[in-house]
C-alpha cells in the first residue's frame, strides 16, 4: 500500500511539470525558446482562483487559467515573433511581470499579499474500476491527471504525425526554407507559443485547484524544472513526460525518505544533475532545433 | 506618531526600502523577518542616529550589535515544547509530525522544542520530521507542503505541527483530505481549516513591536538582543471556545503545568 501511495505522490507531483513541458516541446520545436513557462503557470494559477471565486464553478476556473496562459503566450509571441526581440529576455520579463501582476491582483481582490480566499477545487470523477485501484485510484479520478495523459499522447501525434507538426518542426529547423515553400513562419511560431501558454495555464490551474487557493509565488520554479525536463526529453512530448515522471519520482522519494536518515538532499539535486548530464551529452544527444532562439526576419531570409 | 509601511519584494528591495525610511527622517525602522538581518545590521551602522529593530533577527556568531539596533527574538522552542506535549498527549497512533519550511536554525528551534515537548510527556512517541527545502521559496510552496503533509499522515502521524509560512496551507489541505489534525503557527490559524486545527503556536510579534516603541517613547530604548519567551508572553498556544472540545481538561492541565515549569526555569526547552 505504501508503494502505491508513493506512486500516487510521484504522479501528482509530475502533473504540472508534464503539462508545461509538453507545451514547451511544441513551441521550442517551432524555434521559440520559452522560459516564460513560470510566468504563464503563475498567471494561470491566479486566473483559476479568480474564475472559481467569482463563478463558484471550478471549470470556469480552468477556462480562465487556459485563457490567462494563452494571453501570456500572446505577449511572448508579440515580443519574440512579431517584434523579433530576444527570446530569453522576453521570457524573463514575462516571469517578472507575472510575479508582480499576480501579487497586485491578489492584494486588490483578496486584500492579502500572501494568499487568496478558499475556492472550489475540481471534482473527482468516478471511473469505476480505475477509481477503485488502492492508493492510485484517487489520482486517476482527478480530471487533470487524465487530461495530462491524453494531452501528451495528442501532443506527440500533433508534432510527429500531423501536417501541422511537420511544418512547425521544419520552421524550427530552417525557417527560410519553410518560408520559401510558402509557409507563414510567424503564424506557426505564434500558434506554437499560444498552445504552450494554454498548457502552462492548465498546469497553473492544477496547482491552484489542488490547493483550493492561490499563494503568492506558488509555482516555486516549476516552470524552469519543466523546461529542464523538456530538454532531457529531447524536445519530444513523450520524452518530456518521461523526464517529468522521473523528476516527480525523485521529488516524491525525497519527501518520503526525509527523516529516515537517508541524505535526501542528494535527491533534491537530481533534476538539475540529470539536466546537466543530458546537456553535456551523457544521456544520448540532446540537440535543440537548429533555428531555436533565432528571430526570423523575412527581409534577411 | 506617524507611520510609514513599505512592502518589499526580493533581495535588494529590502535594503532600499529600509534605507528610504531611515534617510526620510524615521525615528525607528522595523524589519520584519530574519531575511532583513544582514541589511538592517549594515544600515544601523550607517545611520547611528536612527533606531532599528528587527523581528526574528539572526545573530551571527561573534557579532556585536550596534547600540541603535534591537534584535527582537522569540523563544519559539518554548511554545513549540507545549504544542509538542499537547500533540503527544492526544495522538492515537503514537506518531506525530513536523513540517518545516526552510532548513535554518530559526525553524530548527520549532522542531527541537516540539520534539522535546513530545518526548517529555510520552517517551514512546515518534516524531516524523520533514522540511520543504533549503531556499526562501520553501516558505511559500503549498503544493510541496501538501505532499509533505500527506506523506506524514500516510506514514502514521495523526497530528502535524508546521512552521513553514504559506507552505503550511498545503499541510492544512492534507489534513482536510485525510480528516486529520494540524497545528498552526505564528498566529491563530483556525480559520484556515476549521475543525482540523488542534491549536496554534502563536508568536506575539505585536507585543514585541509595541514594547519596543513604548520603550523608545518613554526614553528607555534598549538595544541588543531582546528575547520574548513564555514568561514575557512572547509565545504561547491557543486554547479557546473553538478548540476546547478537542482538548480534555487533564491534558490542558498537564500542558499548563509544563508551562509553569518552563516559566520558573525548571525546564529548559532545547533550541537546536
Amino acid at each position: 500500500m505504501s508503494l502505491l501511495l508513493f506512486l500516487a505522490a510521484a504522479l501528482r507531483i509530475s502533473v504540472p511539470y508534464t503539462l508545461a513541458a509538453l507545451g514547451a516541446a511544441i513551441n521550442e520545436r517551432g524555434g521559440v525558446i520559452n522560459i516564460a513557462l513560470e510566468g504563464m503557470m503563475l498567471n494561470g494559477a491566479l486566473a483559476y482562483v479568480l474564475g472559481a471565486h467569482f463563478s463558484g464553478n471550478p471549470w470556469a476556473g480552468v477556462a480562465a487559467a487556459v485563457a490567462a496562459g494563452v494571453a501570456t503566450g500572446a505577449l511572448h509571441a508579440l515580443v519574440t515573433v512579431v517584434a523579433r526581440a530576444d527570446q530569453i529576455t522576453s521570457g524573463l520579463g514575462i516571469n517578472l511581470l507575472a510575479a508582480g501582476l499576480t501579487k497586485f491582483v491578489l492584494t486588490q481582490v483578496f486584500h492579502s499579499s500572501s494568499n487568496s480566499a478558499r475556492v472550489v477545487g475540481l471534482p473527482d470523477w468516478d471511473l469505476g474500476a480505475l477509481s477503485s485501484i488502492p492508493g492510485l485510484g484517487p489520482v486517476f479520478s482527478t480530471p487533470l491527471v487524465l487530461a495530462a495523459i491524453a494531452l501528451v499522447l495528442a501532443g506527440q501525434w500533433l508534432l510527429f504525425r500531423s501536417v501541422f507538426g511537420l511544418r512547425l518542426r521544419s520552421i524550427g529547423e530552417r525557417p527560410e526554407a519553410a518560408a520559401t515553400l510558402g509557409l507563414r513562419v510567424s503564424g506557426y511560431r505564434t500558434l506554437g507559443v499560444l498552445i504552450s501558454g494554454a498548457l502552462a495555464g492548465l498546469a497553473g490551474a492544477w496547482l491552484a485547484s489542488e490547493q483550493h487557493s492561490f499563494t503568492d509565488g506558488m509555482t516555486g520554479g516549476r516552470g524552469y524544472i519543466a523546461l529542464a525536463a523538456m530538454i532531457v526529453g529531447k524536445w519530444s512530448p513523450l520524452g518530456a513526460a518521461a523526464a517529468c515522471l522521473l523528476f516527480g519520482t525523485a521529488e516524491a522519494l525525497q519527501i518520503t525518505l526525509q527523516g529516515s536518515g537517508f541524505p535526501s538532499e542528494l535527491l533534491q539535486m537530481m533534476p538539475y544533475l540529470v539536466t546537466m548530464l543530458a546537456l553535456a551529452g551523457f544521456i544520448g544527444r540532446a540537440t535543440a532545433p537548429r533555428a531555436i532562439g533565432v528571430p526570423y526576419d523575412p527581409e534577411q531570409g | 506618531m506617524e507611520f510609514a509601511t513599505l512592502e518589499t519584494g526580493e533581495g535588494a528591495d529590502r535594503e532600499a526600502a529600509m534605507r528610504q525610511l531611515a534617510a526620510g527622517g524615521s525615528q525607528i525602522v522595523f524589519g520584519v523577518g530574519f531575511l532583513f538581518s544582514d541589511d538592517i545590521y549594515g544600515l544601523a551602522q550607517e545611520f547611528p542616529g536612527v533606531k532599528f529593530a528587527c523581528v526574528d533577527y539572526t545573530v551571527k556568531e561573534g557579532q556585536q550589535l550596534p547600540p541603535n539596533l534591537a534584535a527582537l527574538k522569540f523563544k519559539e522552542e518554548e511554545g513549540s515544547y507545549l504544542v509538542g506535549a499537547l500533540a503527544a498527549l492526544l495522538t492515537k497512533t503514537g506518531r506525530i509530525g513536523f513540517v518545516g519550511g526552510m532548513q535554518i536554525p530559526l525553524i530548527k528551534k520549532f522542531e527541537a522544542g516540539y520534539v522535546a515537548g513530545a518526548k517529555a510527556v510520552n517517551p514512546e512517541a515518534e516524531v516524523i520530521v520533514k522540511y520543504a527545502g533549503t531556499t526562501g521559496s520553501a516558505f511559500k510552496d503549498p503544493t510541496k507542503g501538501k505532499e509533505l503533509g500527506l506523506a506524514e499522515y500516510d506514514q502514521g502521524a495523526d497530528i502535524i505541527f508546521h512552521a513553514s509560512g504559506s507552505t503550511g496551507l498545503g499541510v492544512f489541505e492534507a489534513a482536510r483530505e485525510k480528516k486529520k489534525l494540524a497545528i498552526g503557527v505564528d498566529a491563530d490559524q483556525y480559520d484556515e481549516a476549521p475543525g482540523h486545527i488542534l491549536t496554534s503556536m502563536v508568536k506575539h510579534v505585536e507585543t514585541s513591536v509595541f514594547d519596543t516603541i513604548r520603550d523608545l517613547k518613554g526614553g528607555v530604548w534598549k538595544g541588543g538582543i531582546q528575547e520574548f519567551g513564555l514568561k514575557e508572553d512572547g509565545v504561547g498556544w491557543v486554547y479557546d471556545d473553538r478548540n476546547r472540545a478537542l482538548i480534555p481538561d487533564p491534558v490542558k492541565a498537564k500542558v499548563d503545568s509544563l508551562r509553569e515549569e518552563i516559566v520558573a526555569g525548571k525546564i529548559v526547552a532545547p533550541s537546536k
